[in-house]
């Protein structure tokens, strides 16, 4: 059991639209559904009982509680195939491969599927708890007198809707607001972050003139590409772009070098790699380890998107690995200054003592194998769906690569998330 | 005479009308003058309900033979002789008739070798052209002109086309008329999927047609398979919708494995259609440098690396309509690049013995077209190509036919596809019904045809074009 091995088999998503258009009316279970339908056409998965499908979704209406198991009966699989949905804000996608890959590892599914789908277009809408308890109160009441009671305790404040929260419920700041502050404590420049952000524009750009993603992506009502990707983007028509997040100096935060707002849905395909074999399935990359890690960003002052560095400070440890090991490094642009201070972070001396735990920074990588087909900048992130959009995406890269000095090409994959939360991974190619 | 005009054709034919029938009110109108409907075509599996009478003018009993080993039972044709007619009113004589409606006539005229044996054909014709039912069939096998060496047979033999094409145009009622030309070494068992095809409702829109069957070892097992392509797999590109989707759904019907290629921006009606028959997505441009060995790769990697293809069906096809005095050097290269360059990397690499590529005793099917045929204004960049395929099943025979790789290709009229219904309303009712069944075919029409070239009992059909164009007023 022990010897089992996880595999990226493949991939597959529908591309990424700006909210509250071509997908405005689509739902969380429709995007899923399309994104598990387009990967069951690509590896002639129609009626095949899969071992287990786990998905999720941050911006999720209560009655989707089965979002995942919905979307499997929606699609092409058998009816058979179990769904569970995971929640992990931003590293939805990520966590569900972890459970998928562990599960396969563990000896208990030989295949799954593991993915997110995220609607801004169609987020939940809730009532106000004065309205909520009042109907609640009244929905219980015996008699009529009762009710009416109840139904009189709504206050016109009450009927405001909630829509939903974009805030860190504990600090009440946004997460470009908290992002702002670790950019300024961190000196990342708006040249530096707009460099970044052209980068991944220009590296999904030629990617999808290349055909990379042929296979990794099927379209969706008639939206056949990411529709956040610019390839006419140049530092000038970032540079003009006014700032939205942070104040005075520190507000180099703009809407080119900050994620917008997207709807999509992603999945990944793992298999225990025997099992691929058998089924003549191929195997990109298999997983070698993964950490999840969390920060201290409310009473500890800490910064609320670094969380993946305490995660890769542990993996690299257990793994016994160092930062510049990578062949690939995947880390997502929740904001071009996300990735920057991450990077720094992980440079930086006392950083890495004080915060991490180590005994010297873990030092500088080479940045010609970051996001080298573009990130979430460009692509757009879903929230949830990025994990998905990301591991197929970085073991198809994996398998190109093959080997590098006689290993098998190595990836990491880090996402941070809402509640100051972090998952990382590493693959290496098969 | 004159062919009978219907109003809707005389008011779309006239420059008025063609401006009328291109408003909604000039289309209700026309709806409500009344466009007889088309006969209900007998389509996919089915045998004739009637009686299937066979008349052997032949020197063998190959044709049946051939019925017998398809558990056919053929009946004796009544024959119209001046004895057998009998006094009508008027002092007119009346030929005698069938009792029930006959399903089909299969007439084996192997041995007819003198025009003076021609009085008999006629004998068994004129009953059968009132007496067939809906959907019926006449079915003629004879030698082709080729195996004679003395004159009569040989005109006689072609011939038989002008006399098919007739018939064809006589039937009423959805009947169809259509000959087979056979080699002296055919046999029965390399000859049965074809007049099994031509019997059931799988050859609805193939009408006054002629093609050939020459020799090949068919196993009895071939000829009997209710799932001809079980196990095997089957390429169609263009598969996301209309044609291409047919036909892989009837592939898929036929127990093939299909893999469904289409353009990448079309995944997602390719998707589906891939997901309801099971089979495989490629998203892949056909005009790409490699689209053979990612084709072939696709293949190896999903089914195997032992796995071989069946069958290619290269669907995929665009138009670039403009008329030549309008045609830029961009329109003529696309059409050019995608319905024939493409098509013939894709076969060089699949025949190079690479795993995922064709398989010896395999089959390519292409496309052609009425206006590769015919010619079509405005179609020049079209037409060539089209008319290529011809070329290419025909020089690639005899070469694949080594390997025992059969290649062919159909011939679709006009096809009610959302291509076609595109076309304005009367135009539309025009084209559709200029053809002797008076009705545009449906995609499975030409899937079904696809199919049955494509079949592992058709290897003795190879180098054919067969047109499914309902005997379309333009072309051979």
């Amino acid at each position: 059991m022990t010897d089992r091995t996880a595999v990226v088999v493949g991939g597959n998503r529908i591309p990424f639209a700006r909210a509250h258009t071509a997908y405005r009316r689509a739902t969380n279970v429709d995007m899923l559904t399309a994104a598990i339908d387009g990967l069951a056409a690509r590896y002639g998965l129609a009626g095949h009982r899969v071992g287990e499908v786990v998905g999720g979704a941050v911006l999720k209406h209560s009655r989707d509680f089965n979002l995942t198991r919905e979307a499997v009966l929606g699609s092409s699989l058998d009816a058979h195939t179990p769904a569970c949905d995971v929640q992990q804000a931003c590293a939805t996608g990520l966590e569900a491969t972890i459970y998928i890959a562990n599960k396969i590892r563990l000896g208990q599914i030989d295949d799954g599927i593991a993915g997110g789908a995220d609607s801004v277009s169609d987020a939940p809408m809730a009532v106000s708890d004065g309205l909520r308890r009042a109907l609640i109160t009244a929905n219980a009441a015996k008699t009529l007198p009762a009710r009416l009671k109840a139904l009189s305790a709504i206050r016109p404040a009450d009927l405001v809707p909630d829509p939903p929260g974009i805030t860190e419920p504990r600090t009440g700041l946004s997460m470009g607001e908290h992002q702002a502050l670790t950019t300024t404590r961190w000196g990342i420049t708006r040249q530096a972050q707009d460099e970044l952000a052209l980068a991944s524009h220009l590296n999904l750009a030629r990617a999808w003139a290349d055909g990379f993603f042929d296979d990794l992506v099927t379209p969706y009502l008639g939206v056949t590409k990411d529709q956040g990707v610019r390839a006419d983007s140049t530092l000038e028509k970032l540079g003009a772009l006014k700032p939205v997040f942070g104040r005075g100096e520190g507000a180099t935060m703009t809407a080119g070098n900050s994620t917008g707002f997207f709807d999509g849905a992603s999945v990944a395909y793992l298999a225990d790699a025997d099992y691929a074999t058998e089924h003549h399935l191929p195997a990109l990359a298999r997983v070698v380890d993964v950490e999840v890690a969390a920060s201290d960003y409310t009473l500890g002052g800490e910064d609320l998107l670094l969380a993946p560095t305490y995660a890769i400070a542990r993996l690299l440890a257990r793994q016994g690995l160092s930062w510049q090991d990578f062949d690939y490094y995947e880390i997502h642009e929740a904001f071009a200054a996300t990735v920057l201070s991450t990077l720094q972070a992980l440079g930086d001396e006392t950083y890495c003592r004080e915060r991490l735990g180590l005994d010297s920074a873990l030092g500088e990588i080479d940045r010609s194998k970051l996001n080298v087909n573009g990130s979430s900048l460009a692509a757009g992130h879903p929230f949830a769906a990025t994990g998905g959009r990301i591991v197929p995406t970085l073991a198809k890269l994996l398998h190109q690569r093959g080997t590098v000095d006689g290993r098998p090409a190595r990836g990491l994959v880090s996402i941070c998330a809402a509640g100051g939360q972090g998952a990382v991974a590493i693959l290496e190619a098969c | 005479m004159a062919r009978r005009l219907d109003p809707v054709e005389l008011l779309a034919t006239s420059s008025v009308g063609k401006a009328i029938a291109r408003s909604s009110v000039g289309r209700s109108v026309a709806t409500r003058m009344g466009v007889p409907p088309a006969d209900e075509l007998r389509r996919g599996i089915t045998r004739p309900v009637g009686k299937i009478a066979l008349t052997e003018m032949g020197e063998s009993d190959l044709v049946g033979a051939t019925l017998s080993l398809l558990d056919i039972d053929p009946v004796l044709p009544i024959i119209d002789t001046p004895s057998a007619r009998m006094p009508g009113e008027n002092g007119r004589s009346v030929p005698p008739v069938y009792e029930s409606r006959l399903g089909a006539l299969v007439i084996d005229l192997s041995g007819l070798r003198s025009f003076s044996g021609t009085e008999l054909l006629r004998g068994v014709l004129r009953p059968a052209m009132k007496g067939l039912e809906r959907s019926g069939r006449v079915i003629f096998v004879a030698r082709e002109p080729e195996s004679y060496t003395d004159l009569e047979p040989r005109i006689l033999a072609q011939g038989l086309d002008g006399l098919n094409r007739t018939v064809a145009k006589e039937l009423r009622g959805g009947a169809t008329s259509n000959l087979i030309w056979v080699k002296e070494s055919t046999t029965p068992q390399a000859l049965a999927s074809t007049l099994k095809f031509l019997l059931e409702g799988r050859s609805a829109y193939v009408d006054g047609q002629s093609w050939r069957v020459g020799e090949a070892e068919v196993p009895l097992e071939a000829v009997r398979s209710t799932h001809p392509y079980h196990g095997r797999i089957v390429a169609v590109t263009g598969a996301a919708r209309g044609i291409g989707a047919a036909i892989a759904h009837t592939f898929a019907r036929d127990g093939a494995i299909v893999v469904c290629i289409d353009m990448p921006t079309s995944g997602e009606s390719l998707a589906k259609v891939a997901n309801e028959i099971h089979g495989t997505a490629l998203q892949l441009d056909i005009t790409v440098a490699d689209a053979g060995e990612r084709i072939a790769a696709h293949v190896a990697g999903r089914y195997g690396e032992d796995a071989r293809l069946y069958g290619i069906v290269h669907n995929a096809g665009i138009t670039r309509d403009r008329m030549l005095a309008n045609l830029d050097e961009k329109a003529w290269a696309a059409v050019i690049e995608v319905n024939l360059m493409a098509q013939l990397r894709i076969n060089e690499a699949l025949l190079d013995g690479r795993p995922g590529g064709l398989a010896d005793g395999g089959s390519i099917v292409g496309i052609s077209s009425t206006s590769g045929i015919a010619g079509n204004k405005g179609q020049a960049n079209y037409a060539l190509t089209k008319a290529a395929i011809v070329g290419l099943v025909r020089a690639q025979a005899p070469v694949l036919g080594e390997r025992g790789i059969t290649i062919n290709a159909v011939g679709p009229g006009f096809i009610e596809t959302d291509m076609t219904n595109a076309i304005p309303y009367l135009q539309r009712v025009v084209f559709s019904r200029s053809n002797s069944l008076s009705q545009g075919g449906k995609p499975v029409d030409v899937a079904e045809t696809i199919a049955y070239l494509a079949d592992p009992a058709s290897a003795a059909v190879s180098g054919q074009v067969v047109r499914v164009c309902g005997q379309a007023l333009v072309g051979q």
